[in-house]
C-alpha cells in the first residue's frame, strides 16, 4: 500500500481537525476508565502469569532431563515452547512496555525487567518503545518497518536484492531473537560507519548484547544439556532448547508481523506528519497502523494480546488483560468516526502478511499484472529489470505511473 | 591456628559453594534462582524478608492487631522498635511504618497494631479488609525508642496511637496472662495517656488492666472531658516527675512542647515520632535533583522532565508523552501529579522503600517539594 496522503482514497479525507481532537478525547477517556478501575484483580493476574509461567517452565526442563525417551522430549519441548512464548509476549513485553509499573513491585517493573531473549531489556525498551510506538509506521523512522532489510511499502524503491525478500523473512523468522538483538543495535546502520568512527554508546550496547545471548546461549545450549548428561539426555536436551526457541521466534515474528504489515493497514510518509502532531492526530495514526487477530482467549495470551495491537498502540501503558474488554469501545469509536478497522483470524492475517512479503519482493504491479498467458513475457521483464540497472528500473516505473493516469483520464 | 593455617581448610567448600551457585545462576538467567525458590517458599532464609499475616485481632471498631509470622531471617527486635511493612493495596504496593506491640514471642510471631485513619489507605486495609494468609513485605526492626538498661522510675507520654510502642514495651515487662498480670519487673512506671476521648482509645483496656494489678499508675487525658493537655500541668499531674525519665511518643506538636518544657527544667527525655512528616500537597514546587545537586522552582503545569532539562540536568527521556517509560527515575520525597489524569503519587522519606517510588519525569508535575534522584 502506498504512503497514505498519497492515496486518492485516504481514509481520513472526511475527517475535520476538530474530529480528531474530539476523537482523541473519547479515546483519552477510555484510557481513564481503565486507569480508574485497575487494582488488586489485575495485580492478581500478572503475578497468576507469571507464577504459571515459571512453574511450567521449571516442569518442563524438569521433564527434558530425561528427554532421551522420546515421549518426555515431546512433553518438554511444548512445555518450554509454550512456558517461552509467555515469558516473552504477555509477561516481557508488556512489564517492559511499564504496564504493571503503577504496581509499584520492583520484582515486576520495566525498569528492573530482563527477558528471556538475545536482545537486552535496555535495548528493546529503546528501539521498540521508543522509536517503534512513537514514530509507529512512518516509513524512514519506524524501523519495525522492514527492519531495515525488507521492502514493506510500494514507495520504496525496488531493488533486485529484494527478490530475495521472503528468504530473508523466513531466517529472520527462525532466528527472530537475534534479529531483534542486531536491530536494536541499528547494526545494519552502525556496520556501516568506520570502525574507529563508530559511537561509544553503540560499542558498550554492543557488548552488553553479546554478553546476554552468551549468557542465553550457555543456559540453553551447555548448562542445562550438561545437567541432562547423567540420564544421557544431554543432546535431545540442546535440541529441544534450540527447537523451543525456533518455536517462540517463528510464533513471536508471525505475531508482530501480523500487527502491522497485513494489507489494509497504512503506513505515513515523513513529510506528512506535522512537527507539532496533536494527541488526535497521533492516536489516528496508531488506528490505521495497526491491525488485531481474532480468536480464542488462549490465543490472545499467547500474543501477550497483542492480537488487540490497535488497543496496545493507542495505550501502550495499559495492562495488556484489559484490552480485550476496551476492545468493543474502542471498535465504536472506529464506526462513529468511519475508519477501517483492520482484523483477521491468525492463519489470515500471517498469510496477509506473506503475501504482502512476496508481492513487495517483486516491482509494483508486476505480480497483479501477471497471469498464465504473459507469464513467459513477464518472467523476461521482471529478468531485465532485476539485471538491467537502475534507469531500466525508472524508466518502468515512469512508464506504469503513465498508464496509470491515462487510465484515471479515461475513467473520468 | 594462624590464619594461614585456617584458609586452606575453610576455601574448598565455600569455592564448591560459589560454583554450584554460579551453575544454578547459569541454569536460571535472566532470572535469579530466587525467583524460582520464591514460588514455593517466600519465607524460606536468605529470600528477601516477607512475612505471612496469621491472625488479624479487632482491638476497638476501628484498630486491630496484626499477627504475622515473619521470613526464617527476621533477626528479632526490641519493644517499642518499628517495622516498615510493605503491602499491596488494591494492587499497589504501599510500605508504612508500625510500631511492634508485643516484646518478642515464644511462638516466633511478631504483631503491629493499627488504627484506621480516615482516608488512611493502608490502615483501612489493614484494620478491616486484610485476609488471613497475605504475604507482605517486610524490613528489619528498626528505631531507637526501647528501655535498654533504662534507670527503674519511668514515665510514658503517650497520645493517640503513639501508645504502640509504650504497649509494646509494657507488655513485655508485664505480661497479661489469663491468671492476670505478671508482675515480675521492678520498675516504677507512671503512664500518662492523651487520647481525643475515651472510645477512641485504643488499648485501654490494656492499660487499665495494668494500673488494676499495680503494675503502672495510669493517668489518662481525654480532650472531651478534660480539654486537650498543657505540658504544664505535667508537674501537676506527676509530682514526683523530676525523679522520672520520660519517655514520650506520639504527634510532633506535644513531643515539642515537651522537648522545650524538659530541657527548661533540667530533665532527661527520650522521644519517637510516630509518623515522622507527612507530605504537603501543592501547585508546583521546589525541586531537588540530589545527584545532580541542582534545585528548580517548577511550577505546576511543567513537567519534571522540562524543569529538569532547562536547568541542564542529564534527564533519561524517551517518547515525552507516557508512553514508553524511558524516563522513569525514583522520587525519594514529596509529591508530584500526573498531569494527565491529575493523580497525586507521593514518598515518605523514611517510609517509602529505599528504591523512592518510580515515576515518569515526562507525564508529571511537582505537586509540592520534591526529591529526586539524578
Amino acid at each position: 500500500m502506498t504512503v497514505m496522503s498519497k492515496r486518492a482514497d485516504n481514509p481520513t479525507t472526511h475527517l475535520t481537525p476538530e474530529d480528531i481532537e474530539q476523537l482523541g478525547v473519547e479515546l483519552d477517556a477510555i484510557r481513564a476508565s481503565v486507569i480508574e478501575s485497575r487494582g488488586a484483580s489485575d495485580a492478581a493476574y500478572i503475578r497468576k502469569v507469571v507464577d504459571v509461567q515459571r512453574k511450567l517452565e521449571l516442569a518442563s526442563r524438569a521433564v527434558l532431563l530425561a528427554s532421551i525417551f522420546p515421549p518426555a522430549w515431546f512433553v518438554g519441548t511444548a512445555g518450554l515452547s509454550v512456558a517461552k512464548i509467555l515469558e516473552n509476549m504477555e509477561i516481557g513485553h508488556n512489564v517492559m512496555h511499564g504496564q504493571w509499573d503503577w504496581m509499584r513491585d520492583p520484582k515486576i517493573h520495566s525498569t528492573t525487567w530482563e527477558w528471556d531473549n538475545a536482545s537486552t531489556a535496555e535495548g528493546w525498551k529503546h528501539s521498540h518503545n521508543e522509536l517503534h510506538h512513537t514514530y509507529t509506521n512512518i516509513i524512514g523512522k519506524d524501523n519495525d518497518l522492514g527492519y531495515g532489510i525488507m521492502r514493506v511499502d510500494e514507495d520504496q524503491r525496488w531493488h533486485p536484492m529484494y527478490l530475495a525478500q521472503p528468504l530473508w523473512n523466513f531466517i529472520n523468522a527462525c532466528f527472530f531473537e537475534y534479529g531483534i538483538a542486531a536491530y536494536d543495535l541499528e547494526l545494519g546502520k552502525n556496520l556501516r560507519i568506520p570502525k574507529e568512527k563508530r559511537s561509544e554508546k553503540f560499542k558498550a550496547n554492543t557488548k552488553k548484547t553479546i554478553a546476554k545471548i552468551r549468557r542465553q546461549a550457555t543456559k540453553d545450549y551447555v548448562v542445562h544439556p550438561l545437567l541432562a548428561l547423567p540420564t544421557g539426555s544431554a543432546l535431545p536436551t540442546l535440541a529441544a532448547n534450540f527447537t523451543a526457541n525456533l518455536i517462540r521466534n517463528v510464533w513471536s515474528h508471525s505475531v508482530i508481523m501480523c500487527g502491522h504489515f497485513p494489507e489494509g493497514v497504512e503506513t505515513f510518509e515523513r513529510a506528512a506528519i506535522p512537527a507539532d502532531e496533536t494527541r488526535g492526530q497521533w492516536y489516528l495514526r496508531q488506528m490505521l497502523g495497526s491491525a488485531n487477530i481474532s480468536g480464542s482467549k488462549a490465543m490472545h495470551i499467547a500474543t501477550g494480546n497483542l492480537s488487540f495491537q490497535i488497543e496496545h498502540h493507542l495505550f501502550p501503558d495499559l495492562p495488556s488483560n484489559r484490552y480485550q474488554e476496551i476492545a468493543p469501545q474502542v471498535q465504536a469509536l472506529f464506526e462513529k468516526y468511519d475508519l477501517p478497522y483492520v482484523t483477521g483470524s491468525l492463519p489470515q492475517q500471517v498469510a496477509s502478511a506473506w503475501h504482502k512479503v512476496v508481492r513487495l519482493s517483486l516491482p509494483n504491479g508486476w505480480v497483479e499484472d501477471t497471469n498464465a498467458t504473459n507469464a513467459p513475457k513477464q518472467f523476461s521483464l521482471l529478468w531485465k529489470l532485476a539485471t538491467g540497472g537502475p534507469k531500466v528500473r525508472r524508466a518502468y516505473d515512469a512508464r506504469r505511473r503513465q498508464m496509470q493516469r491515462r487510465e484515471a483520464a479515461l475513467a473520468a | 591456628m594462624s590464619l594461614t593455617e585456617t584458609r586452606p581448610a575453610a576455601a574448598p567448600p565455600l569455592r564448591m559453594r560459589h560454583r554450584i551457585t554460579r551453575v544454578v545462576e547459569a541454569a536460571t538467567t535472566p532470572l535469579l534462582p530466587a525467583d524460582y525458590l520464591d514460588l514455593f517458599a517466600p519465607l524460606r532464609s536468605g529470600a528477601d524478608l516477607r512475612a505471612r499475616i496469621v491472625a488479624v485481632h479487632p482491638e476497638t471498631a476501628d484498630a486491630a492487631t496484626i499477627l504475622l509470622k515473619p521470613g526464617a531471617d527476621w533477626a528479632g527486635h526490641v519493644p517499642g522498635q518499628y517495622v516498615r511493612i510493605g503491602i499491596d493495596v488494591d494492587g499497589v504496593r504501599q510500605w508504612r511504618a508500625y510500631s511492634l506491640t508485643h516484646g518478642p514471642r515464644g511462638d516466633g510471631l511478631i504483631s503491629i497494631t493499627v488504627k484506621a485513619v480516615p482516608d488512611g489507605v493502608v490502615s483501612n486495609h489493614l484494620v478491616h479488609h486484610c485476609p488471613v494468609g497475605t504475604l507482605v513485605h517486610l524490613e528489619q526492626a528498626a528505631g531507637e525508642f526501647v528501655l535498654g538498661a533504662a534507670p527503674a522510675k519511668l514515665l510514658f507520654v503517650t497520645a493517640g496511637s503513639g501508645i504502640t510502642p509504650v504497649i509494646g514495651m509494657l507488655r513485655n515487662l508485664f505480661p497479661v496472662t489469663d491468671e492476670g498480670v505478671l508482675l515480675r519487673s521492678t520498675y516504677d512506671i507512671t503512664v500518662v495517656h492523651v487520647a481525643p476521648s475515651k472510645p477512641d482509645s485504643i488499648f485501654i483496656d490494656h492499660l487499665e488492666q495494668l494500673d488494676a494489678a499495680g503494675a503502672i499508675h495510669l493517668i489518662d487525658r481525654y480532650d472531651d472531658v478534660h480539654g486537650v493537655l498543657d505540658v504544664e500541668e505535667l508537674p501537676a499531674l506527676v509530682p514526683d516527675l523530676a525523679e522520672r525519665t520520660t519517655y514520650a511518643c506520639g504527634p510532633g506538636g506535644l513531643l515539642d512542647a515537651l522537648a522545650a518544657h524538659h530541657e527548661a527544667h533540667g530533665l532527661t527525655l527520650f522521644t519517637e515520632q510516630f509518623r515522622p512528616s507527612f507530605v504537603s500537597v501543592g501547585e508546583g514546587g521546589t525541586v531537588l535533583f540530589s545527584d545532580s545537586d541542582v534545585t528548580v522552582e517548577a511550577d505546576g503545569a511543567t513537567p519534571l522532565l522540562e524543569a529538569g532539562e532547562a536547568a541542564g540536568v542529564l534527564m533519561p527521556s524517551g517518547c515525552r508523552m507516557g508512553v514508553c517509560f524511558g524516563c522513569v527515575v525514583p522520587l525519594r520525597e514529596g509529591a508530584v501529579r500526573d498531569l494527565r489524569s491529575g493523580d497525586i503519587t507521593t514518598a515518605i522519606a523514611g517510609e517509602t522503600g529505599d528504591e523512592g517510588v518510580p515515576i515518569q519525569t515526562c507525564i508529571s508535575a511537582a505537586a509540592g517539594p520534591c526529591r529526586i534522584d539524578l
